[in-house]
């Protein structure tokens, strides 16, 4: 194991208009290859919504030079790890393989970034995976419960609904539908191809032109979507099901990833919550010393608290969860609640709470840097929403964050009127009912 | 995030396969870059370099779990267990997390069923910080009540949770069934009744009668030099004495079902089911482990869930996800197939998975899909020990089953080594179609028999 020496990072963009981050690392004999495609739920109107999600399902079932099942096979006989995911803004895919086999995995995405068959029986067999992805969240309360807020909180906007889709939907999407929605987004001036780990710039450059740079250029897929109108008022939603728990959510209409606000409102958020890990490999860290969680769970009213903030291309939701316990109700919850929103939004926020903010983020930061996987992640997932240089400034940038800037954003965002509050309310029953 | 796991393997691999991935077995941990010592005490620490981030890992166990619950108190290792930082002699509970989370370090310790684990991250400038904190919560736990009382109604509200959970119901059903009057029957976090007469007595008395430095095992890695690692352990541990001595009581052998035994536990208002169906596996100990370890990943782990998913999923389209799991414990863990699936496709999913289980204990894996797995099984080490947290869980590993500190660099001749023929054995000797425990959660009629 040899120490850490990164290279600094290649940003290029090809003459197609591919984006291409390269950074060399030497921790470990791996690379990381990330294809990263500006579409997401975001980018789907009614009647079409789940059908980026499903696309992404559908970039697993062949091209002409890889049939269904042939690289999946491959990358998993060299102890490849990969995966993709699909989010309000983007799709993203990715391969982590050994270093001396990391041809493969551009091989794979240059091909099926304009090559894909979606082929009639494919999608056939993958509309029922995906119905059956779908009825696996409805089992869970906590979805049922944020799909509701999410729509709430939307009434314009397409955050609205949920990335998995409609199930209306999931139904009536056409095999043409999800091909013309591929020919439209999967484009190379419409990607980012982000790649970490222990290559040679120089050489991997050339056989990412070699691979890449003959997939022609597309017209730009439109990304204009209706901006949400202010809130004019707190709304709140109800969702009844089976069991005995009950669920607050409290979501607060939040700010873009590049707002400069972006950073006190993570600061705001590990004062309440607990620090929000940007870490897709590598875990978080617990929240017991938070504001909610000595007001809530402390106190014997839920059994736990968790806020969710993310860093979006437009202004999403801050989410504050909590788990209520069986011998209080929703109500006194929320009551509790609020009180510790009143006080983060009267008073600022003591220095050490800021320090302890500071340090936790640097701590994270720390250890998602154990994971090439993770660098390669952080590469494009910052473009998607701002530039690299955003992570790069990430820590600068909470450190100088003051109290005073955390009293501003809590009073900006964390009014009745700019928030959904939703509760599951329990109907009892379940099982052995 | 929605998190989507896929891919397909319905094609074939064209006859002439490049060779496995060079894979540089001195990079991998060995007996030269892993530092071993055993305490006065029986206490075992490891420990093993990586500058790549100023960062650093502990993790380890000591020989206390839920097989030591006595059964009116299941749920008894894991809550003390939980309990551990609620408070100590020197600190309280505020103390204990402001002095972690301040400087963005975790700590957490929780029960299985065999040992009591622990796992802590923090900036390598903190170890000393995360390693007080481990000595306080091990050695000198006070379980106040009122944290016990608000940490059991927290436990309770999680039971309630897992009660409407149809993969928790399905696979505690499975386990009820497959394993009568044995301790693996018994979920480790208890059951309603059992755990609310757990009282901080009682807790007590299970720390002081269990916990102790025999047996147990601390693994650091991280940007620490090794050796500095290890004398903070040391300085931390090795006075510490307390706990039996006695050797603890073998896992009872289970057999196989004689027939299909089949339990529904309905719950309504779902909109999926989850299936459990499986046997009584080998224990990590078993010359046999590793030719299973090799089957159950060609059965429903290779590429997207091996076979299994190549008919339920990828054939079928009835599951989202539908795989098989193998255990590595000292006792007869289940060999498993799990599926998430429709109610209307529940007895579907099942028939599919019993053919697949059926064609895997009648014939021999093909040749192709041996040299598949084994290639899978080398070329991923790089992977799984890129992270802090990955070697630290392989040395832990390689020192609970005394697999010697070259094992991860013997593993690959182990690998290469296995034969279609110890695969199928394997798999006959602890899986056959007829002879299954099938347990399905969810939207479903009553218990009845197949």
């Amino acid at each position: 194991m040899t120490s850490a020496r990164p290279t600094p990072l290649l940003r290029t963009r090809l003459r197609n208009g591919l984006l291409v981050l390269l950074k060399e690392i030497r921790t470990a004999p791996l690379v990381s290859t990330w294809v990263w495609y500006r579409v997401g739920s975001r980018d789907e109107r009614p009647g079409r919504t789940g059908i980026s999600h499903w696309t992404e399902h559908m970039q697993f079932k062949g091209t002409p030079s890889f049939p269904a099942g042939l690289l999946d096979r491959a990358i998993s006989r060299d102890g490849g790890l990969w995966n993709a995911f699909t989010w309000i803004d983007w799709t993203a895919y990715f391969e982590t393989m050994p270093a001396d086999r990391a041809d493969l995995a551009l091989r794979l995405e240059a091909d099926r970034m304009a090559r894909s068959l979606f082929a009639p029986e494919e999608v056939a067999s993958e509309r029922t995976v995906i119905i059956s992805e779908r009825e696996g969240s409805e089992n869970e309360p906590t979805f049922r419960m944020a799909e509701e807020v999410q729509a709430a909180a939307f009434r314009v906007h397409p955050y609205h609904h949920e990335v998995i889709g409609d199930m209306a939907d999931l139904r009536t999407i056409s095999r043409d539908d999800l091909y013309q929605h591929y020919r439209s987004f999967y484009t190379p001036n419409n990607a980012v191809l982000a790649v970490a780990g222990d290559f040679r710039t120089g050489t991997l450059l050339a056989r990412i032109r070699e691979l890449f740079g003959r997939i022609p250029r597309a017209p730009s897929p439109g990304r204009a979507v209706r901006p949400e109108p202010p809130q004019r008022g707190e709304r709140r939603v109800n969702v009844e099901g089976p069991g005995e728990t009950a669920y607050l959510e409290a979501a607060y209409h939040s700010v873009s990833g590049a707002d400069p606000d972006f950073f006190p409102v993570a600061v705001l958020d590990s004062v309440l919550a607990g620090a929000s890990s940007l870490n897709l490999f590598g875990g978080g860290i617990s929240n017991k010393t938070t504001r909610l969680y000595r007001a809530l769970v402390e106190k014997g009213l839920a059994a736990s608290i968790s806020g969710d903030l993310s860093a979006t291309i437009d202004p999403y939701l801050y989410v504050l969860r909590a788990t209520i316990r069986p011998d209080h109700t929703p109500e006194e919850v929320l009551t509790a609640f609020d009180e510790e929103i009143d006080r983060v939004v009267q008073q600022p926020v003591a220095k050490a709470e800021v320090a302890k903010a500071v340090k936790q983020a640097k701590a994270l930061f720390a250890y998602g840097s154990e994971s090439i996987s993770n660098q390669a992640f952080w590469m494009g997932y910052s473009e998607m929403f701002a530039e690299y240089s955003w992570f790069e400034n990430y820590l600068d940038r909470i450190a100088a964050v003051g109290a005073e800037d955390v009293l501003r954003v809590a009073r900006r965002l964390l009014t009745p009127q700019n928030r959904v509050v939703g509760i599951y309310r329990p109907t009892g029953g379940g099982a052995d009912a | 995030m929605r998190k989507a796991r896929r891919s397909t393997h319905r094609g074939r691999v064209p006859a002439r396969r490049p060779s496995a991935p060079a894979l540089d077995i001195r990079s991998l941990p060995g007996p030269e870059t892993i530092l071993r010592r055993e305490l006065p005490n029986g206490m075992v620490v490891l420990a093993r370099e990586n500058f790549a981030s100023p960062s650093v890992v502990i993790s380890g166990y000591l020989l206390a779990g839920s097989i030591d619950d006595p059964r009116p108190q299941a749920g008894l290792a894991d809550l003390t267990a939980s309990a551990l930082m609620r408070g100590t002699e020197r600190w309280s509970f505020r103390e204990i997390y402001e002095r972690i989370e301040s400087v963005g370090a975790s700590l957490g310790i929780g029960a299985g069923k065999h040992t009591t684990t622990f796992q802590g991250k923090a900036l390598a400038e903190d170890l000393g910080l995360l390693l007080d904190t481990l000595r306080e919560a091990l050695q000198r736990p006070t379980f106040p009540p009122d944290e016990v009382r608000r940490l059991r109604g927290e436990k309770l509200t999680g039971l309630a949770i897992r009660d409407q959970d149809t993969g928790a119901r399905a696979g505690m059903a499975f386990e009820e069934t497959l394993y009568p009057d044995h301790p693996y029957s018994i979920p480790d976090d208890g059951y309603p009744e059992t755990v609310r007469g757990l009282t901080p007595a009682r807790l007590r008395a299970f720390h002081r009668a269990k916990y102790g430095p025999r047996g147990m095992v601390v693994a650091v890695v991280g940007a620490v030099k090794a050796r500095a690692a290890l004398e903070a352990v040391a300085s931390r541990f090795g006075e510490w004495t307390a706990g039996s001595t006695r050797r603890r009581p073998a896992v009872p052998f289970v057999g196989a079902p004689r027939s299909i035994l089949r339990t529904e536990v309905p719950i309504a208002g779902k909109t999926q089911c989850d299936v459990v169906l499986g046997a009584p596996g080998p224990a990590r100990s078993d010359p046999a482990y590793l030719a299973a370890a090799v089957g159950n990943n060609i059965l429903g782990r290779f590429g997207l869930f091996g076979r299994i998913g190549d008919a339920v999923r990828e054939s079928a389209g009835l599951a989202y996800y539908a795989y098989s799991a193998i255990g590595a414990g000292p006792g007869p863990e289940p060999w498993e197939a799990v599926a998430g699936v429709n109610p209307e496709n529940v007895d579907r999913a099942i028939d599919l998975i019993r053919r697949e289980i059926g064609k895997f204990t009648a014939r021999r894996v093909t040749a192709e899909e041996l040299t598949d797995n084994q290639a899978n099984f080398i070329g991923r080490l790089p992977l799984q020990l890129e992270s802090n947290e990955g070697v630290a869980g392989a040395l832990t590993h390689i020192e609970r089953f005394g697999l010697g500190l070259d094992y991860y660099q013997r593993f690959p001749s182990l690998i290469t080594g296995l034969t279609r023929e110890q695969i199928l054995e394997a798999a006959r000797r602890f899986l056959h179609p007829d002879h299954l425990v099938i347990a399905v959660a969810g939207p479903v009629g009553s218990e009845k028999e197949p």
